[in-house]
């Protein structure tokens, strides 16, 4: 089988971080600004960066309905931070969860934190929350992976994985592995 | 163990506005309308640059009432100016918890020696430069984002494209050098060694290099980024239009679509009259406020 193709929305963010990651990784690599360039992808991540830019940006390039028929075909997403935001009911509705926007405050409260993550094996993963979200709601279809002071920071719905925080940034791959676990399983059934 | 405003917090702003755009506003109203067409963060500032250069006089930071007042508006970043080596006016707006500090040449300098010691503040610093020593130095002194300064206020992008050209070209030139020749080189452009020691080697700068000073339309916004920058700060160049609404959504949709030509014509369709601007070219010497800065 040939490496997957993964998509990173750019529209906004830091989708080049991402990038190279998943490089890192060994896939192949597609920045996505409009529907076309969703064609054949494999997996699709939706970066950090402003939740208000990114939703203004995917209602301008018609980028909504295409993107929940993606996840409804079954191809993995993988959301950070604001992207966990793009993911939830009041924005593509994509997973049965509520974000709480700036959760933990304005940068000023910005932090790094060890988050001990369900499915990542071995030392915690080094968490970087910029005016992070936390998951307010969830529903009973949605599986809690990390919490930070008793709130659900990470979360899995079937094949899409939403974490409030940045990995991408340092060198740790773990959390792209799980993406990529996930778009391996769904090449197999394919 | 949870640390707040590592180095990697700080620059880690600056990851996510990358891609966007930045617009200066000076009233709660003119940042709801820049949120509304898509700007990543905004500017709160009391007098945008033409206004400044028009009126003369000392610029300060702003009324602490009027940053508030946008920072009860909207839910983007609110960033907000000092003076060049104002370190209280930088912990007023730390303690109004804006979300970057500007150390800008745009206000009047309250230090013609020194700029501000931005390590002690949990608030992250974005300075301008108009070259690669000068980006160094204010990443020495603590800076979490740099742009380049162009001359803001006056909607022609010459100056710009100069210092864009400047900071990328010293960075590649930097790249062409060894161990041997690395030391006399920083020391020509005035550098500390261990930061272009690492510029040399990433062919980049350590943080997040936006630009500014000058953009006026769609078209200059997608130069810029095809000459480097990662991102763009618009001044006077939105609420000094024709037609601010249209014109912030018209550059937003530049920064994002700078490769295609067919998007930004598209974009640049129908905006009205740019800002009125100025030829930096024919500024006097004291007028350039890209000088400002040590």
């Amino acid at each position: 089988m040939t490496e997957p193709l993964i998509g990173v929305l750019a529209l906004q963010g830091d989708f080049e971080a991402h990038g190279r990651v998943l490089r890192r990784l060994g896939t192949h690599v597609r920045e996505v600004r409009t529907p076309e360039d969703l064609d054949g992808l494999d997996g699709l991540v939706i970066p950090g960066g402003e939740s208000t830019t990114m939703t203004l940006g995917v209602l301008r390039e018609g980028l909504g309905e295409p993107i929940r028929e993606l996840t409804a075909a079954g191809v993995p997403v993988l959301g950070s931070c604001a992207g966990l935001i793009m993911l939830d009911r009041e924005h593509l509705a994509v997973m049965d969860i509520l974000a709480r926007r700036n959760a933990f405050g304005r940068q000023v409260r910005s932090f790094e934190a060890d988050v001990a993550m369900e499915g990542i094996d071995g030392a915690p993963v080094r968490g970087v929350f910029i005016r992070a979200p936390l998951i307010a709601e969830h529903g009973a279809g949605v599986e809690v992976l990390a919490e930070i002071d008793g709130h659900p920071v990470a979360a899995r719905q079937g094949a899409t994985i939403a974490v409030a925080f940045h990995t991408e940034l340092g060198t740790d791959d773990r959390v792209h592995g799980l993406l990529l676990d996930e778009v391996r399983a769904a090449r197999a059934r394919r | 163990m949870r640390d707040e405003a590592t180095f990697t917090v700080k620059s880690g702003l600056a990851e996510m506005l990358k891609g966007g755009v930045i617009m200066d506003v000076v009233t709660p109203e003119q940042a709801k309308i820049a949120e509304d067409a898509g700007a990543c963060a905004v500017m709160a500032l009391e007098r945008v640059p033409a206004d400044i250069r028009r009126d003369g006089g000392v610029a300060r930071m702003s009324d602490p009432e009027m940053i508030s007042g946008i920072q009860e508006t909207v839910t983007i970043p609110v960033m907000a100016k000092a003076r060049i080596g104002h370190f209280v006016e930088a912990q007023v707006l730390e303690a109004l918890e804006v979300d970057y500090i500007d150390e800008s040449e745009v206000l009047t300098p309250a230090d013609e020696r020194n700029h501000i010691d931005k390590w002690p503040f949990k608030v992250p610093f974005v300075c301008g430069a108009t070259n690669l020593g000068e980006a160094l130095r204010r990443i020495g002194e603590g800076a979490a984002m740099i742009r380049s300064k162009g001359e803001a206020g006056t909607g022609d992008i010459v100056e710009a494209v100069r210092h864009m050209r400047q900071i990328t070209g010293e960075i590649k030139r930097l790249g062409t050098l060894n161990e041997a020749e690395l030391p006399s080189a920083v020391k020509e452009i005035a550098a500390p060694l261990d930061l272009a020691r690492s510029v040399a080697a990433e062919g980049k700068l350590p943080v997040v290099l936006f630009c500014a000073g000058g953009i006026a339309t769609p078209a200059d916004a997608a130069l810029m980024m095809a000459l480097g920058a990662e991102g763009v700060f618009v001044g006077s160049g939105i609420f000094k239009s024709d037609d601010p609404p249209a014109r912030a959504k018209a550059i937003v949709e530049a920064t994002t679509h700078w490769r295609d030509p067919e998007r930004v014509a598209a974009a640049s369709r129908g905006l009205g009259s740019a800002m009125v601007s100025l030829e930096s070219s024919k500024l006097a010497g004291e007028q350039l406020l890209a000088q400002r800065g040590w």
